[in-house]
């Protein structure tokens, strides 16, 4: 826990490796850390901040101002309901109130299980289905209700665990470069003239 | 795995009408290379890669194709401010689609990613770019999956990467995604947050990260579906785009129509023609409004745009008729109210959005945007008083001084006030706080008067003469 893993670090060094400047790397590395733990630890942030050449301060100052990284727990299941305008003219608020009374807990906070935790969220570019959730991350389109008891339901029964990982995971597919086939990062001050094609003539 | 059981996004309508840029909507697999490659899939580039680049940057400006972000700005002409000789030059995809109502970037990097890797190359051959970072919103794990193997799968087959299809075309793409933060989508806050920042806007001048962008280097940030547009363009022809639309706004558009209508959905629509009208109330788009219900007002072009109401149904989506109308066009997303909405509950769910997503760089909005929620959540709640209303507008001025851009409206006997507006603030997002609530008021006033709280003045009498 905590520091990434031998496995993370060397998934860390690929990442770092294409941008130009290491410090590009911090926000897929904050993932990458709250994909190990479940959330962002201080250990993880700076570890990331060594990985990357910046001072732990440095790494939870990008860190915090984004909305997906969390310092403490979440449940395992973070179910984010939407209460952007189309939503909200489709029955959000009732939805919201809904999963309150279900989960008996208020939006921000988490069940004593550590199962769930709720959010409002803000539009996340589903607008013509509304009203919408996400459960880490994961769509659920035109939810009423009764789909969202049904839902609370199979996620504590287990049955969407193939579909819907913990908390933290938010891609399962990642970007890998070859390098036989990579051109690799092109940093300023490494290139000062323009690139080859760009000479006029036909490039085929 | 490309994205395991999910399904895919919803909601989309194609009509009988040119498909631009979602011809592969239709297929289930729309989003591998073996359909993409059935299907003229990388055809673009090729032709391209055998052309000068020059004369490719050329095809684009000559087709006029118009940024689908939000500003409109013609693609080729931003490629064209980069200054000459300073190397390297990078390209930076913009697919943190986050302003409310719109929905279209993820679909079309959920349903057709290699046409986005190809768009991608066109452009940086094209411009000269050394580099592409290819941005999506942190909370679509479906496009990240999607387009991750997408590029696996390119990589692999030699269309990205060193000497792409043996030319002397060399590039890499990059995925990076984000973690959460509208105000990221703003270009110069997006470059902040690429090199590992605060997603804050950067202070203006220089206006266009073409002159100064990511590391300090000449810099193209493009949006999705604008690059998506560039595989089809170079198949078909400047000729064939422009052929499309109208003069000034050629070619097709993506627009998602949400709310209180039959049929809410994403259509491609021809651009410059299609009116609000046809969108709404069209049998091939949203089949009118919900119940037979009367239309209020719309919103139409994303939570940021002053409100239209019936008055404007017969508007063109054409810049040069919005703007003067009071409205833009902005990122193709229309959200309709029905007669039954409470229009200040309305505006609130948008100001309260631009206030939560403020960074707080700059004083008006911070402070301004917050105050508006305050105020208006003060009026929905039945506590707010007449003053409130006048304090709205004050704080509207000091986020946008002078005039603030509205429709026109028959009934009320006012007229249109044009887009766009002054600003305090250095990126758009404090003038967005004030947009919805400042239209709502302007069109809807009765509404939040009837709401204000009236204190009946008790009569004092002396306990004694």
């Amino acid at each position: 826990m905590a520091r990434l893993t031998e496995e993370n670090i060397r998934l860390a060094r690929e990442i770092i490796g294409r941008y130009p400047k290491a410090r590009s790397a911090t926000i897929p590395l904050l993932h990458l850390a709250q994909e190990q733990d479940g959330y962002v630890t201080n250990e993880a942030m700076s570890h990331i901040g060594e990985l990357v050449g910046a001072s732990s301060a440095e790494v939870f100052g990008t860190a915090s101002f984004y909305e997906m990284f969390k310092f403490e727990p979440v449940g395992k299941y973070l179910i984010n309901i939407c209460g952007t305008m189309s939503c909200a003219l489709m029955g959000a608020e009732e939805l919201m109130h809904h999963a309150e009374e279900r989960l008996g807990i208020k939006m921000g906070s988490t069940t004593a299980d550590g199962k769930f935790t709720l959010e409002r969220a803000e539009c996340q570019a589903a607008c013509t289905e509304a009203p919408c959730l996400q459960v880490n991350y994961r769509y659920r389109y035109r939810v009423t209700p009764d789909q969202l008891d049904t839902l609370i339901d199979d996620l504590s029964a287990g049955t969407l665990s193939s579909e819907i990982p913990a908390h933290g995971v938010v891609a399962s597919v990642r970007q890998h470069i070859p390098a036989e086939r990579g051109v690799g990062a092109v940093a300023p001050g490494l290139v000062t003239e323009n690139p080859v094609w760009l000479d006029g003539k036909a490039a085929l | 795995m490309t994205g395991g059981t999910w399904k895919h996004a919803p909601g989309f309508y194609a009509g009988d009408r040119p498909q631009v840029v979602t011809s592969r909507f239709q297929y289930e697999d729309s989003y591998t290379l073996e359909r993409y490659l059935a299907t003229d899939g990388y055809k673009g580039l090729r032709s391209a890669l055998a052309r000068p680049a020059s004369e490719i940057h050329d095809e684009v400006k000559n087709a006029t194709v118009l940024g689908r972000g939000g500003a409109g700005f013609p693609a080729g002409n931003k490629w064209g401010l980069m200054p000459q000789g300073v190397w390297p030059r990078y390209l930076v995809v913009n697919g943190d689609e986050s302003e409310p109502g719109t929905y279209k970037d993820r679909l079309l990097m959920e349903r057709d990613p290699h046409q986005l890797i190809e768009g991608c190359l066109i452009a940086s051959y094209a411009a000269g770019l050394s580099q592409c970072f290819l941005y999506i919103r942190g909370e679509m794990a479906l496009a990240q999956e999607r387009v991750a193997a997408a590029l696996n799968e390119a990589y692999a087959a030699g269309y990205i990467g060193k000497n792409i299809l043996g030319s002397k075309f060399s590039l890499d793409i990059v995925l990076h995604w984000g973690a959460g933060a509208y105000v990221v989508g703003e270009e110069t806050a997006l470059i902040e947050s690429l090199e590992g920042n605060r997603g804050m806007p950067r202070l203006k001048p220089p206006y266009f990260p073409a002159a100064n962008g990511l590391y300090g280097q000449p810099t193209i940030v493009n949006n999705v579906e604008t690059l998506a547009n560039l595989p089809w363009l170079l198949n078909n022809g400047a000729a064939a785009y422009t052929a499309i639309g109208t003069a000034t706004s050629p070619g097709t558009r993506m627009v998602a129509v949400s709310g209180h209508v039959n049929r809410p959905g994403v259509f491609e629509i021809i651009n410059g023609i299609t009116t609000f009208r046809d969108l709404l109330y069209g049998d091939e788009f949203c089949q009118g409004i919900r119940n037979g219900n009367d239309l209020k007002a719309f919103v139409p072009g994303g939570g940021s745009a002053p409100w239209f109401t019936p008055d404007q149904l017969d508007l063109p989506f054409e810049a040069s008729q919005v703007g003067p109308a009071g409205s833009m066009l902005g990122s193709g997303a229309i959200m309709v109210m029905d007669s039954t909405t409470d229009i200040p509950r309305a505006a609130l769910t948008l100001t309260r959005f631009y206030a939560h997503e403020s960074c707080g760089k700059c004083t008006p909005c911070r402070e301004g945007g917050t105050w508006l929620e305050r105020i208006l959540s003060r009026v929905v709640d039945g506590k707010g008083t007449d003053a409130d209303l006048e304090q709205i507008f004050e704080v509207g001025e000091s986020i946008c001084p002078g005039s603030f851009p509205h429709a026109s409206n028959e009934k009320l006997g006012i007229a249109a006030v044009p887009f766009p507006y002054r600003m305090n603030t250095i990126c758009f997002v404090g003038p967005s706080a004030y947009a919805p609530v400042h239209s709502a008021l302007t069109l809807f006033r009765s509404e939040f008067e009837a709401r204000i709280v009236k204190r009946t003045m008790i009569k004092v009498t002396a306990v004694s003469e």
